[in-house]
């Protein structure tokens, strides 16, 4: 190999630059030498727009020259290269500057067609292609009044939006008998036309411009072929691109009828010392006119140039933006020109939105797609698409409204499906860079640069990366954790099965190591929810978290705070005032929780017995906020007040709390009951929601609000208290024997094969027999409830954690409150070295302490 | 300085910590009692990420070859023998000296300095 070849690029536009990124990683020693024909180096076309709108050239710079500079790059700004001597193996710019190659890279983009139309050389007739050309936009635009693009492409819109937003009159002439011909099919166009329209963009389809002439009300007239005429005071040409091949031409390069430069599969022009990449190659007579195809040239010569093996295959043309504020996506073969294929549309005139789908002639598989007014779709789709998958049975349901479950979850994408197409990132890249630890969206777009190029796949990134990080540990590696291999629901078969009763005769007949912060509360909760011991029993103790160790939520500094249960959200009176009493005495932060029930905070370890003592005492049971199990049933009041209620949800609503609580499961549960379809309690947002009807109850399942909220999906109609009752039994266990770790019920659902219809054979039909056993377990489960605090008060031994220090009474002098509305709070770090400074640390915590919490330590 | 009386074996809870006042230190004092064997650690209780006073309430267990505790507040794991935190190996607690002796647990201000400085 030889070792300091001289790679020279020209041009340094995004291909260019990316070119010669990728060549510096791969190869230290390369000799670079980029040519760029504008002032600056590579900056962002893509997000060009942003200039109008506040971005500035800085935030669109790509790399900078101090960059360039480290990473030893020759470079020369303002160089445009006239000639190319092939003999002698160099290039002549206009400066006469020369350059001398072993091997050359063109990367000249192209430029903007303007269009041999009669004046269009004036002054205000421009084009928008590079930040020179926004400058002058944006100069002309402050002596206009009306703007006109000519050409209502893709990049045509996004001029007008420009024009648009520099505060022009805009209007958009185009040929063609529609907009954004290239991508959409009539109808999409028109949907579009008519959207554009009422944002205030005037639309001329049709129409062919003869000449410029100068108007009389604005600076100019466009004359069109139909004898009409338009008035404008600037003129904006987006009539498509042309390759810059003029110096491959001239220099005996082969080029194609239409322009372009001529590659083969190794991105290699005729010469076999020459390459070219991005917007100026020709590869099978096709001119690739976005990023993604140009970087992943780039790739294939930096592989070239370094012994590697890649080639260019083509490139996908799928297209998702917002034109307008309007948004499009376009994939593949839009206008259903494969013989046989079937197209599906869906239209909404009101919301205006257009939606066609063309599948292969057996419906099984996905070739194009045009979406107007709502792209949500789009990610789903593509991957549909791309990945050659196997549509559903019924394809309709990927672009109708509201289809539940249809849309592809990230989760079920193949490894070797791209997410990012601009830099080629697959989702087993993004899973590879989550294993070796990265595991926030930061550090994975900076680690595998997904989503660092047109944006496109944002979404597509983040879903797939909430959905690894919630499985981690599952989908990639089954493994809970390093000391068992196997998931949770192996593990609790393995319990039941085995009869197992202890995690430390787990850990020795299937595991390995000490166990940890991950496989103890997972086989706590299994342990619970197979033979519901009393969690703080000797051997479970160590295997709790620490909210479950002593029975209450721990904050931030350390204290605790303290729920009682209060079943349904219904209280008495003197229930009300006993909680009260508690937090005044025992000086307690109080607020109402969204599940309808009392939080109250601030409690130090050491007091935590003495105030459930006064809960029990009153009637109460605990809450279980801590506890990954049935939090709170919540209820709107119900036929019983309301004048629309047609059932008494209030009393449903604490039957089932009282069915259900200390109920250990994967992850917390949340419950709610609306006495009729006004859903006040709003139970579509809850893991079981129930919702009254004249007739019974409408269940719903696996709703979650949250990070990740989901609407639950009706399960079953019209039933009656005992079924209804049967039927959460069976999907409550089903879930708790088959769930992951920390796995919400909307998540296992949206993974569980089948989905919905799945659960329904499960549950109502019993296609797998198990019903009854589900029942059963649950029976088991409710008839050995028993409230932990209460155990807890009457266990001495257990009793004994409950104090700051095993040989001191003292409380702990680091958690200290101040007030703040006339409650506590606790301090924050400046605050307390202000007090500490004043006062010494233990007199101080202990004058804080109220005098009855004291008194009943003792 | 001299071995100090800290509480009594059966004050210990199981595969879990407890937190001790030693010289106006606060201590976690965890013991590790599985597969066969019995072990007792005393770190700093403080957990300098989270800002609060709870390391003893953590679980403990172990991540390959080292014997840890994680912190209830935001789950860094310390390694119980050299109080070196696995996820911000810059953050070191106070490790200390403990024995079990005529059915007492013992510590000793092997680290004080330690102690101070990081205080
Ligand atoms: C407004 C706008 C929006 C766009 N939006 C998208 C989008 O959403 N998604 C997408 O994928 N693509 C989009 N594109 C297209 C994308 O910007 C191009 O595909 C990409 O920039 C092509 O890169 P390139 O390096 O091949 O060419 P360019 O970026 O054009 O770079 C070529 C460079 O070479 C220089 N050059 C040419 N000839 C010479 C010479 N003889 N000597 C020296 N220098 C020379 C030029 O001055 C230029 O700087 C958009 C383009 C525009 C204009
Ligand atoms: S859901 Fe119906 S019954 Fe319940 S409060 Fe609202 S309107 Fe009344």
């Amino acid at each position: 190999m030889q070792q300091t070849k001289h790679i020279l690029v020209i041009g340094n536009g995004m291909v260019g630059h990316h070119f010669v990124e990728q060549l510096r990683a791969k190869d230290p020693q390369a000799n670079i030498t980029v040519l760029c024909g504008e002032a600056r180096l590579a900056y962002d076309r893509v997000h060009l727009s942003g200039y109008f709108s506040g971005t500035s050239a800085e935030q669109l710079a790509l790399t900078t020259e101090e960059a360039y500079q480290a990473a030893n790059i020759q470079y020369r700004l303002n160089c445009w290269v006239e000639q190319i001597d092939r003999d002698q193996q160099l290039v002549i710019t206009r400066q006469g500057g020369q350059f001398y190659y072993d091997k050359l890279v063109l990367a000249t983009g192209s430029y903007a067609f303007v269009p041999p139309i009669p004046g269009n050389e004036q002054p205000h007739c421009l084009v928008y292609r590079t930040l020179q050309d926004l400058d002058a936009i944006a100069q002309s635009a402050a002596q206009s009044k009306v703007g006109v693009v000519i050409g209502g492409g893709l990049l045509g819109l996004e001029a007008a939006n420009a024009l648009k937003q520099l505060g022009l009159q805009t209007h958009v002439v185009e040929f063609a008998p529609q907009l954004m011909a290239v991508q959409l099919d009539q109808a999409g166009g028109q949907m579009l036309s008519q959207k554009i329209t009422e944002l205030g963009v005037q639309v001329h389809t049709g129409k062919a411009t003869q000449a410029i002439v100068a108007g009389a009300e604005c600076r100019y007239q466009l004359q069109f072929a139909d004898g009409e005429s338009l008035e404008t005071d600037l003129v904006l040409f987006s009539a498509g691109i042309r390759p810059y091949d003029q110096l491959a031409r001239s220099c005996g390069l082969a080029v194609g009828d239409r322009g372009g430069i001529v590659v083969n599969d190794q991105c290699q022009t005729s010469d076999p010392h020459i390459y070219a990449i991005g917007e100026c190659a020709l590869w099978q007579q096709k001119i690739f006119g976005l990023v993604a195809p140009g970087y992943q040239m780039a790739r294939v010569v930096v592989s070239q140039l370094t012994a590697g093996g890649l080639s260019f295959t083509g490139a996908d043309m799928s297209t998702k933006l917002k034109l307008l504020g309007v948004e499009v996506g376009s994939i593949g073969d839009a206008h259903a020109r494969t013989p046989g294929a079937l197209s599906y549309v869906f239209t909404d005139p009101r919301a205006q939105v257009y939606k066609k789908m063309v599948v292969s002639k057996d419906g099984k598989r996905l070739l194009g797609a045009v979406l107007v007014g709502d792209t949500s779709n789009y990610d789903s789709l593509l991957q549909y698409a791309l990945n050659d998958m196997l549509l559903p049975k019924q394809p309709e349901q990927l672009i109708l409204p509201a289809a539940s479950g249809a849309a592809v979850a990230a989760l079920t994408l193949p490894n070797s499906a791209t997410i990012c197409s601009c830099h080629n990132v697959a989702k087993g890249d993004i899973v590879a860079a989550m294993d070796s630890g990265c595991c926030d969206l930061a550090s994975i777009k900076s680690c595998t640069k997904a989503s660092t190029g047109c944006g496109g796949c944002t979404a597509l990134l983040k879903s797939v990366v909430d959905d690894e990080l919630k499985s981690r540990g599952v989908e990639v590696k089954n493994h809970l954790c390093e000391h068992f291999a196997y998931s949770r629901q192996e593990l609790l078969h393995l319990v039941q099965v085995g009869g197992i009763k202890t995690f430390a005769e787990l850990l020795s007949r299937h595991g390995q190591g000490l166990g940890c912060d991950i496989c103890k509360p997972t086989v706590g909760s299994i342990l619970a929810s197979s033979w519901n011991d009393y969690v703080l029993k000797k051997p479970h103790v160590g295997l709790q978290d620490t909210n479950d160790t002593f029975l209450a939520n721990m904050q931030k500094d350390g204290s605790y705070s303290v729920v009682p249960r209060i079943a349904g959200g219904e209280i008495t009176a003197e229930k009300l005032l006993v909680i009260g009493q508690v937090a005044l005495d025992f000086n307690l932060y109080t607020k109402i929780t969204g599940g309808q029930r009392i939080d109250l905070f601030g409690a130090r370890l050491e007091q935590l017995p003495a105030i459930w003592q006064r809960l029990v005492d009153a009637g109460f049971e605990t809450g279980h906020a801590y506890g990954k199990s049935l939090r709170t049933v919540k209820s709107c009041v119900g036929s019983t007040w309301c004048r629309y209620g047609v059932q008494d949800s209030v009393t449903q609503a604490i039957a089932i709390e009282n069915r259900y609580k200390g109920l250990r499961a994967p992850h917390k549960i949340k419950m709610a009951v609306s006495g009729c379809t006004r859903e006040c309690a709003e139970a579509q947002s809850k893991d079981i929601g129930i919702i009254a009807t004249e007739n019974g109850w409408n269940l719903y399942v696996c709703g979650n609000g949250g990070m990740r909220p989901r609407h639950a999906d009706l399960f079953a109609t019209d039933l009656d208290t005992d079924t209804l009752i049967r039927y959460i039994d069976r999907i409550l266990m089903f879930y708790i024997k088959t769930a992951d770790r920390l796995q919400r019920t909307s998540v296992w659902l949206e993974k569980l094969d089948g989905g919905l219809e799945y659960l329904r054979k499960v549950i109502i039909d019993d296609q797998l027999g198990i019903a009854q056993e589900l029942e059963n377990q649950m029976a088991a489960l409710v008839n050995t409830y028993a409230c932990e605090w209460q155990a807890t008060l009457d266990d001495p031994q257990a009793l004994k954690r409950f104090r700051q220090f095993v040989n001191s009474p003292q409380p702990d002098p680091n958690i200290v409150f101040v007030e703040e509305r006339a409650q506590i709070r606790p301090a924050t770090a400046e605050e307390k070295r202000r007090w500490q400074q004043q006062i010494p640390v233990t007199q101080l915590s202990t004058s804080e302490l109220p005098a009855t919490a004291l008194a009943e330590e003792k | 300085m001299a071995w100090t009386d800290i509480c009594a074996y059966e004050d210990l809870v199981e595969n879990s910590g407890i937190c001790a006042l030693f010289n106006g230190c606060q201590v976690a004092v965890f013991l590790l009692q599985q597969q066969g064997r019995q072990e007792l650690y005393a770190i700093g209780n403080y957990d300098p990420v989270g800002g609060a006073n709870v390391l003893s309430r953590g679980i403990v267990g172990s991540v390959g070859e080292q014997i840890v505790v994680a912190s209830p507040l935001y789950k860094q794991h310390f390694n119980l023998s050299t109080g070196q935190c696995l996820e911000q190996p810059e953050v070191v607690l106070p490790v200390y000296a403990v024995k079990l002796q005529h059915g007492r647990v013992w510590l000793h201000a092997q680290q004080q300095k330690q102690q101070a400085s990081a205080a």
